[in-house]
């Protein structure tokens, strides 16, 4: 086989355990259900076209040349994509440094590692380009069906982000491994990854908080201040956005920059790659984490269950990341509740369904963790415990964790509308406890490290907790402004809540 | 149990006062199997087919026995219903005269259960495993912690003790797990393959414990598909085959079952096997 043959063949390779991996995400691992996955899938393409309109569709007819706010809205608007892009790649390439899977057989074999790698790195290019291209597809059809053809190209630039985010993440993650070794990089990549996702959105919220008292973004973009600081309308800065709006010259210009940047870095990481994943492997040597010599603690057995969930979850490289992302998102109505202490403004009504909603997710991922995800089922399974008493054990560690996270705000806020801390607090308290109640019901055996794929187990229940989560959200910010509607959307969430057990599975007694 | 007497081992601390209420002169306790540990009646589990067929098995106390069959004979399925994690279709359970079915909790307290794959956290040390597993058993910390020590030294794992289980071999694993199952104490151990993936001196540590335990009064139960160590370590043999118990006892009495004085428990075992898959 020549070296041109084998390299396409490693490339169609890559290419299929990429597909097959998407196609298992999405069907559970379960063949049975591709057509359930499909018209699923074909559905939620186009639901979300409704909110793809609501939020893009004024902007349809806009015509070159723009005015200098718009640039600055649209360019704002692509950099945020491209840095939920560059998140998401560099939790794939971390995941392809630390998972061994074929490895060992890649290196091994006689093929020019630099070559394979290469090829590697251009499938991860691609799938974090086919994503990015799956989930901008709505957005860019109803500016295609509102403003025409031209709109077509901002597929090309949605190409070349991805592209582009792909190389720099590789090369940020083999950075990382070559400045602060194996056994760090996992968990500083995982906390970059979510601090470069959210952070973009928070520093303009921050902004906008600071400046004008407020939690949307669009203001400070449009602000004067931020125009008379830009780039003049003529500027390079402005190619993307242009090549948005169906600039040929611009768009081929951003591809082109797109794909010497992914070439060199293939160039230049490639056969780095190979040494990369050699480190990482033996990444948790016995020695390289160790912990203190302390007499054993006493108390029950539920009490030696709830610390040893507090150890592991304090232990977990995840779970820092996400409650770091999520006390992120806390941070501009944390700024906001300083910013209006004094005052009783509308503005601040808007933190409740922020830390709602955040109460709700976290206690989701964190039920997971400590009911699904436990690494030692026999064990526990085994001891004399009652089912009822490990579970409740379990539930209670949730709760802790939520209540020690979310105390303080709600704290601070009831200094500023007792009756806004009361109401924030008790819908905190629904919220998390139906995310856990939902991972409850839909449990399955699973060990921690598969968390990433916990929604594969269950899309209803995915589903159930996100709409739990909104729904407790939305309910808690209208009791304050209309208490009649936050009644009632109360009562519609729980009857959802209520739904969901009852398709929950039958378990045995 | 030639083999026993070829390791070398320390005792812990703890057995040597568990020894010390039945010793011997020389200092090693040998409990009489005069009562059962494990009665199992009737035991029946279906799956899409008979996985485990009316089984009835009486394993004495103090008694190391081993559980040997073909891949898919109910083995692991039978073992796993004994300790509570499967549950039976039919038929009863008990341990130390406690209904395993009725009461779970209390036939818990006195058992252990040891899996081929050995289940143990990543982020936790050794000895913080076994100290969850102590509290878990209601174990004070003032007994278990000594004996984890001693746990530890005996397995080899005391230079490990304080780095967590993440990059632990399979054999250190499955020698944390084991020791998992014995710091609560037990007085009945089931194992399910332990030397499954363990090397040559990790094999004999694990084979070593568990004869020191049975010597101080410990009951074993263990299913492997190393014939050798059933023939060298067992009291008594249990031929499992399509779910049901073929033959029973120890090696001469299984020798005089197949009519063979001198043949090997390989040959029996091809023997008796082949028997029912046959009919």
């Amino acid at each position: 086989m020549s070296s041109a043959t084998a390299l396409s063949w490693f490339a169609r390779h890559e290419l299929r355990l990429a597909w097959r991996e998407w196609f298992a995400m999405m069907t559970g691992g379960r063949r049975k259900r591709t057509r359930a996955a499909i018209i699923g899938l074909i559905c939620f393409a186009a639901l979300l076209h409704l909110p793809a309109w609501a939020v893009i569709g004024r902007f349809a007819d806009l015509r070159l040349p723009l005015d200098k706010s718009t640039l600055i809205v649209i360019s704002a608007t692509i950099f945020l994509a491209w840095t939920l892009m560059l998140s998401q790649a560099i939790e794939s390439v971390t995941r392809v440094f630390y998972a061994r899977a074929d490895l060992d057989l890649i290196m091994s074999s006689p093929a020019t590692l630099a070559n394979l790698f290469s090829v590697r790195i251009a499938a991860i290019a691609l799938s974090v380009t086919a994503i990015a291209v799956l989930f901008s597809t709505p957005f860019i059809d109803v500016l295609v069906i509102g403003g025409g053809a031209r709109w077509l190209a901002a597929f090309g630039v949605v190409v070349a982000m991805g592209l582009s985010a792909a190389a720099i993440a590789i090369a940020v993650t083999i950075l990382l491994f070559r400045l602060i070794g194996p056994a760090r990089t996992r968990l500083i990549a995982q906390i970059l990854a979510a601090i470069i996702g959210a952070g973009f959105v928070i520093a303009l919220q921050v902004a906008a908080i600071m400046s004008y008292g407020t939690l949307s973004r669009f203001t400070i973009l449009t602000s004067g201040t931020v125009a008379a600081h830009a780039p003049d309308i003529d500027s390079i800065w402005w190619g993307p956005a242009r090549a948005v709006m169906g600039d040929s010259e611009a768009l081929l210009l951003l591809l082109a920059l797109a794909l010497v940047l992914l070439g060199s870095v293939m160039a230049m990481f490639s056969h780095r790659f190979a040494d990369t994943a050699i480190d990482a492997a033996p990444y948790g040597i016995p020695g390289s984490r160790r912990a203190k010599e302390r007499p054993f603690r006493t108390g029950s057995r539920q009490q030696a269950l709830r610390r040893k969930e507090f150890s592991l979850l304090w232990r977990d490289p995840w779970l820092i990341s996400q409650t770091l992302m999520q006390l992120l998102y806390l941070v501009p109505p944390a700024l906001l509740l300083w910013r209006n202490f004094a005052d009783s403004s509308a503005a601040l009504t808007l933190i409740t369904p922020v830390i709602v909603m955040a109460a709700g997710q976290l206690a989701g991922g964190l039920a997971w963790l400590t009911i699904s995800g436990e690494d030692a089922p026999d064990l526990v399974a085994t001891a004399p415990l009652t089912p009822s008493g490990v579970i409740r054990a379990k539930i209670e560690v949730v709760l802790i964790a939520i209540t020690v996270i979310f105390c303080p705000l709600v704290a601070a806020l009831a200094f500023a509308s007792p009756y806004q801390a009361a109401v924030s607090a008790a819908a905190i308290i629904v919220s998390a406890a139906s995310a856990t109640a939902i991972q409850l019901w839909f449990r399955v055996q699973a060990r921690r490290s598969q968390f990433r794929r916990r929604q594969t187990s269950s899309r209803l229940a995915t589903f159930a907790e996100a709409f739990s989560s909104i729904g407790w959200a939305a309910s808690a910010a209208l009791l304050l402004a209309l208490p009649i509607a936050g009644l009632i959307c109360g009562l519609i969430t729980a009857s959802l809540v209520a739904i969901t057990w009852k398709f929950s599975p039958r378990r045995e007694p | 149990m030639t083999e026993f007497a070829a390791v070398r081992f320390t005792v812990p601390k703890h057995l040597r006062v568990m020894v010390a209420s039945d010793a011997k002169p020389d200092g090693v306790a040998v409990m009489k199997p005069d009562s059962s540990a494990l009665e199992v009646k009737g035991l029946t589990k279906r799956f899409d087919r008979l996985a485990v067929d009316s089984l009835d098995l009486t394993i004495h106390a103090g008694e190391f026995y081993a559980l040997v069959g073909p891949n898919g004979a109910g083995k692991t399925t039978t073992l796993r219903m004994v300790a509570g994690l499967l549950r039976p279709d039919g038929g009863a359970v008990s341990i130390f005269g406690i209904d395993a079915l009725q009461s779970p909790v209390a036939a818990k307290q006195v058992m252990a259960w040891v899996s081929d794959e050995p289940m143990i956290y990543d982020k936790l040390t050794p000895l913080e495993y076994l100290e969850f597993v102590a509290g878990l058993w209601g174990i004070a910390p003032s007994v278990s912690q000594p004996v984890a020590q001693d746990l530890l030294e005996s397995l080899g794992l005391a230079p490990h003790r304080h780095e967590r289980c993440e990059g632990f071999s399979k054999g250190m694993r499955q020698k944390v797990a084991l020791a998992g199952a014995l710091v609560h104490d037990p007085r009945l151990i089931i194992l399910d393959e332990p030397l499954t993936g363990l090397d040559a001196v990790s094999a004999r540590h694990v084979k070593g414990l568990l004869g020191m335990r049975v010597r101080a009064g410990c009951t074993v139960i263990m299913t492997t598909h190393i014939l050798e160590v059933a023939e060298r370590m067992a009291d008594r043999i249990g031929v499992i085959a399509s779910g049901r118990l073929v033959a029973e006892g120890t090696l001469t009495e299984l020798r005089q079952q197949n009519g063979h004085a001198d043949t090997s428990l390989e040959d029996l075992f091809i023997a008796l096997v082949t028997l029912p898959e046959a009919a």
